[in-house]
């Protein structure tokens, strides 16, 4: 995408749609889009996540590349909220600096994310709730009587419950989407409740459909069609569902958990799931209960996993330790959230890196994983769990809110090929085992292993011989912890240096790891077209890390890492203070920022080539005074650890 | 396939769901099920030689490194003999502990186990109970692991009614880091360090514990054969709880000649035995949780034996149950044809 409005193809009809008012024109003419924005503001109780989540099953189902984004408010009930789609026929990055179309239910709604819409976008209002200044002559206004239509299609006690549905029928029509595909996905949603309730559904769909909509609009979008090369399937569906499936296919069959946003829908997915394969998921009295009952799963033979938020993981530190010591296997995912402490719960944060590296007491080395996608959700579950059995140790999974959240269509992977057989082994051995041999990476022996010269190993917190029993020689502290380290460091000879995005040398090189990777790749790609020679690297393994990687830094005249997070004291996201720490490279800088939002794309350039592109408009979705400007946007340059340091 | 690990288990213990582990078996010599090893294993095939009666010198370990005259030495010794009465398979005997003297138990029993952190003992034998029922779980601890950092997790652990045995030895005292207040130290209880002033001992945990799990008392000195005798419920369902009332070699003279169990003579709980004569009448009805709790609050040093018993399901069994149910509705589908299925709803 670029910094021209999103709807890129068709005869400028886009610009015919700008600032003409509503009109008369019965019929919709056609025109080709490749890519639609679709932002949806209401309250957290309309269920336009449902909506929004139906346009991206759809989008997901007819080959077209979507992503989803929504923030939620951190309280019980109610309060602002939104659902954006961005549909697009070729690839999707990013979830979109700006709508072609909002949807707003409400005043607040139209107020708050007025600014988000693109010059030129369609504002779809509730007219029933919504008063706009129809004298900005910046959009197009389609007033639509949405809470009385609804109610008046539905009738009986339902009241506005429902609109959500009739908007998805009225954006169905605009955007010539497949009606017989969506009424399927909405049959499919609420099959299992009452017919009655697929009925209303349905009810309200139609209504919205059948709205003429041509008396206020003069076209509608069609999505131009690019048949997917790869031949597989698309599924849809979150990150955290992709976590956890990912899990499943890499043979992950016992675990627990405490429930804690944003992490309990792994929980609850696992919790439904896991029995049907022979396991179990156990919801624990508290975390550290999770991680214990988690730690024991893997000693018992079955590699298991446990996760939380960042709250969450304080609390498993000590069990972790523990798992470092022992060096036993499992898989800790953190989908992290705001932070500290409560933080901002339903927003998104990257600040748990240096938790998740060095977060426990002691030596304590533990491996690192990050997810970049929803897609990469799946197969990040995969790799942790092969390098948790190889290497008999620890790794945390690392998301976050928006990945946890948003919705993405992907190939459905090739299961034939993933799925891994669980079963531990218990075939009898012959004696002369030492759990924790210094010449090689440990491989407990499952209890209920029968050991034929009948001398049984202990495993345990207290350092160690290796046999496992408790030793205070200083000579085999050094020899143990040296080897629980050096594990990790033959694993770092493993792992694949990432492929470079974009320029293999140049001026500047993105450093992301995380969710940051659709928005980084795009900045890339508009900062390509704006002639900066700009790269970007993603590390999915971010300790260890990769050797090779200051062959690629050497290419490029500075390295900037991308994070959500803050620049901390000395003046660097958690990233870069790893990889300076790592490289000693002066050039090695940060862009952050703790809005508790995702990287807009413009931010990320704002950012790295500070002055030279268009500044970032103060918008945020339901707080409009929590400044998302370019003051939050801070480049880690060098007079700030002057400053910092004095 | 079911992915519940059942190498060699005995129909017994998988069906009847209160086994009496006291009562002599013949240990099961089914070897490990071929299908248990993981496709790709190095680890070489060989033939099982025959079993030996496993000895108590066979399930030695390191020599105990409690002071002389603890009552953990006394523990240690039942547990070796009622593992040489049970002649349970050797790999199938797991001792896991949390941190303590007598935490440091799994060490002097020669078999699989695991030393843990302070206070989590309890989910982590969960853990491995609830993924293992071919495995014998038992769990070791003090007052300070089991009451006090731990307190959450045994009173979830009996409300979940995992299967284990878990023995509590009870000293009334922090012994490792050398003698600071427990829960269970006795109001009155000074000593140099930190100033203690806390509940009764014995008044605080039966309570907390009032539900659901077994609970069984004995004293490491006198009573202790009371857990290898026949009445025993050394059992292979749910949560039994066994806590030794122990006396610290150090223990405060002032505390021993105000209140302890010196020169006194230990009662023990009698037992209904539902023979309707008019002396059952007075005896001890294990299942009558109220009964219990009256028992559990007689001042120090209060009475030893069974205090409660009860039949609730163990979570093993609803969660067997649950996997039982569910894998039967999928049809006995695998695990690829059951993640396939679940991709095709979200196309």
């Amino acid at each position: 995408m670029n910094e021209t409005p999103v709807v890129t193809k068709g005869d400028g009809a886009t610009a015919a749609a700008t600032s003409t008012p509503v009109s008369e024109r019965a019929d919709l003419r056609p025109e080709n889009i490749r890519d639609a924005v679709i932002r949806l503001a209401g309250n957290s109780q309309d269920g336009i996540q449902t909506a929004g989540a139906f346009l991206a099953r759809l989008a997901g189902r007819s080959d077209h590349d979507v992503m989803t984004y929504m923030t939620i408010p951190a309280t019980i009930s109610g309060g602002p909220s939104i659902f954006q789609v961005r549909i697009g026929s070729g690839e999707v990055l990013s979830a979109g600096d700006e709508a072609d179309f909002l949807v707003a239910f409400y005043q607040h709604s139209y107020q708050d994310h007025l600014d988000f819409l693109r010059e030129g976008g369609v504002l779809l209002y509730d007219s029933d709730n919504v008063e706009p200044n129809l004298d900005d002559k910046r959009f197009v206004y389609v007033g639509v009587p949405i809470t009385g239509l609804t109610v008046e299609a539905l009738g009986g006690t339902a009241k506005d419950k429902g609109k959500n549905i009739f908007v998805l029928g009225l954006i169905a029509k605009i955007f010539n989407l497949d009606d017989d595909k969506l009424k399927k996905l909405i049959s499919e949603k609420f099959a299992g409740k009452d017919q009655s309730i697929v009925n209303t559904a349905l009810m309200a769909f139609q209504a919205g459909y059948a709205y003429p909509v041509g008396n206020v609009l003069t076209k509608h979008y069609r999505f131009e069609h690019f048949p997917k090369t790869s031949g597989r399937a698309q599924i849809t569906m979150d990150g955290n569902q992709a976590l956890a499936y990912g899990l499943i296919a890499a043979g992950v069959r016992y675990g627990a958990g405490y429930p804690i946003t944003p992490w309990s829908s792994i929980m609850e997915t696992l919790r439904r799931e896991l029995p049907k394969y022979g396991g179990i998921f156990v919801q624990a009295e508290d975390e550290l209960g999770a991680v214990s009952l988690a730690l024991g799963f893997s000693y018992s033979g079955y590699l298991a996993v446990t996760g939380s938020a960042g709250p969450g993981i304080s609390l498993k530190a000590e069990a972790i330790g523990w798992a470092s010591m022992a060096e036993i296997p499992l898989i800790v995912c953190n989908i992290q959230r705001g932070g500290p402490s409560t933080g901002l719960p339903t927003n998104v944060e990257q600040s748990d890196l240096h938790q998740a590296i060095f977060g426990s007491h002691g030596d304590s080395p533990r491996v690192v994983l990050a997810a970049a996608s929803v897609e990469d959700c799946f197969y990040i579950a995969i790799e942790a769990a092969r390098i948790a059995r190889k290497y008999s140790t620890p790794v945390f999974i690392l998301s976050d809110t928006s990945l946890a959240t948003r919705i993405e269509a992907f190939d459905e992977p090739d299961l034939s090929k993933l799925m891994v057989d669980p079963k531990p082994d218990l075939t009898p051995r012959e004696g002369g085992f030492k759990p924790y041999d210094l010449e090689r990476i440990t491989q407990h022996i499952p209890p209920g292993t029968r050991i034929l010269d009948g001398k049984y190993p202990l495993i345990g917190g207290l350092e160690h011989d290796e046999m496992g029993h408790p030793t205070g020689s200083p000579k085999l502290h050094m020899a143990m912890t040296a080897k629980r380290r050096n594990k990790l460091r033959k694993l770092a000879e493993e792992i694949p240096v990432p492929e470079v995005f974009g320029d293999q040398e140049g001026d500047t090189l993105l450093v992301g790891w995380g969710s940051t990777y659709g928005p980084i790749h795009d900045a890339v790609k508009m900062g390509r077209e704006h002639g900066e020679k700009i790269g970007a690297i993603h590390l999915r393994h971010v300790h260890p890390l990769p050797n090779g990687l200051e062959k690629i830094f050497a290419n490029f005249e500075r390295v900037v890492t991308v994070e959500m997070n803050d620049q901390g004291l000395y003046g660097f996201g958690q990233l870069a203070t790893i990889l300076r720490a790592r490289y000693c490279e002066p050039k090695i800088q940060s862009v952050t920022k703790t809005d508790g939002l995702t990287f807009r794309v413009k931010e990320i350039l704002q950012g790295v080539f500070p002055g030279k592109f268009v500044s970032v408009r103060g918008y945020s979705p339901n707080r409009p005074v929590s400044g998302n400007g370019e003051q939050d946007v801070d480049v880690a340059r060098a007079e700030s650890i002057e400053q910092g340091v004095g | 396939m079911s992915m519940l690990p059942a190498p060699s288990l005995s129909n017994k213990e998988l069906v009847n769901d209160d086994v009496d582990l006291m009562s002599e078996t013949t240990p099961t010599t089914s070897p490990v099920a071929a299908g248990n090893r993981q496709s790709g294993s190095d680890s070489p095939a060989i033939a099982e030689p025959p079993r030996e009666k496993l000895t108590k010198k066979a399930i030695t370990a390191d020599l105990p490194t409690w002071c002389p005259g603890c009552g953990d030495f006394a523990v240690l010794a039942a547990f070796y003999k009622v593992i040489e009465k049970r002649q349970l398979e050797h790999e199938k005997i797991v001792t896991l502990a949390g941190i303590g003297c007598s935490s440091r138990f799994p060490y002097f029993v020669n078999g699989h186990g695991a030393h843990y952190i302070h206070g989590r003992a309890v989910p982590l034998a969960s853990g491995i109970s609830l993924a293992r029922p071919d495995l014998h779980v038992f769990l070791f601890g003090g007052d300070g692991d089991g009451f006090s950092i731990g307190g959450n997790h045994l009173d979830h652990g009996a409300r979940k009614n995992i299967n284990m045995t878990y023995f509590i030895m009870d000293n009334f005292v922090y012994g490792l880091t050398k003698k600071q207040t427990s829960p269970t130290s006795p109001i009155g209880f000074k000593q140099d360090r930190p100033h203690g002033r806390n509940r009764s001992a014995g008044e605080s945990d039966e309570k907390i514990d009032r539900r659901r799990g077994d609970l069984h008392r004995a004293h490491s000195r006198r009573k202790v054969n009371h857990m290898i005798s026949d009445r025993a419920r050394v059992r292979s369902s749910g949560l039994q709880r066994h806590r030794m009332l122990e006396r610290m070699r150090d223990f405060p003279r002032r505390v021993r000649s105000g209140q302890s169990e010196e020169g006194r003579q230990l009662r023990s709980i009698q037992e209904k035995k539902w023979d309707n004569t008019p002396e059952d009448e007075l005896r001890h009805d294990v299942t009558d949780e109220l009964a219990a709790h009256k028992l559990a609050s007689l001042p120090f040093p209060g009475v030893f034996g069974v205090f409660y018993e009860t039949d609730r399901p163990s979570k093993n069994a609803l969660e067997k149950k649950w996997i039982e149910t569910t894998r039967e509705k999928t049809g006995g589908a695998s695990d690829l044809e059951l993640l396939k299925k679940t991709f095709d709803r979200m196309k």
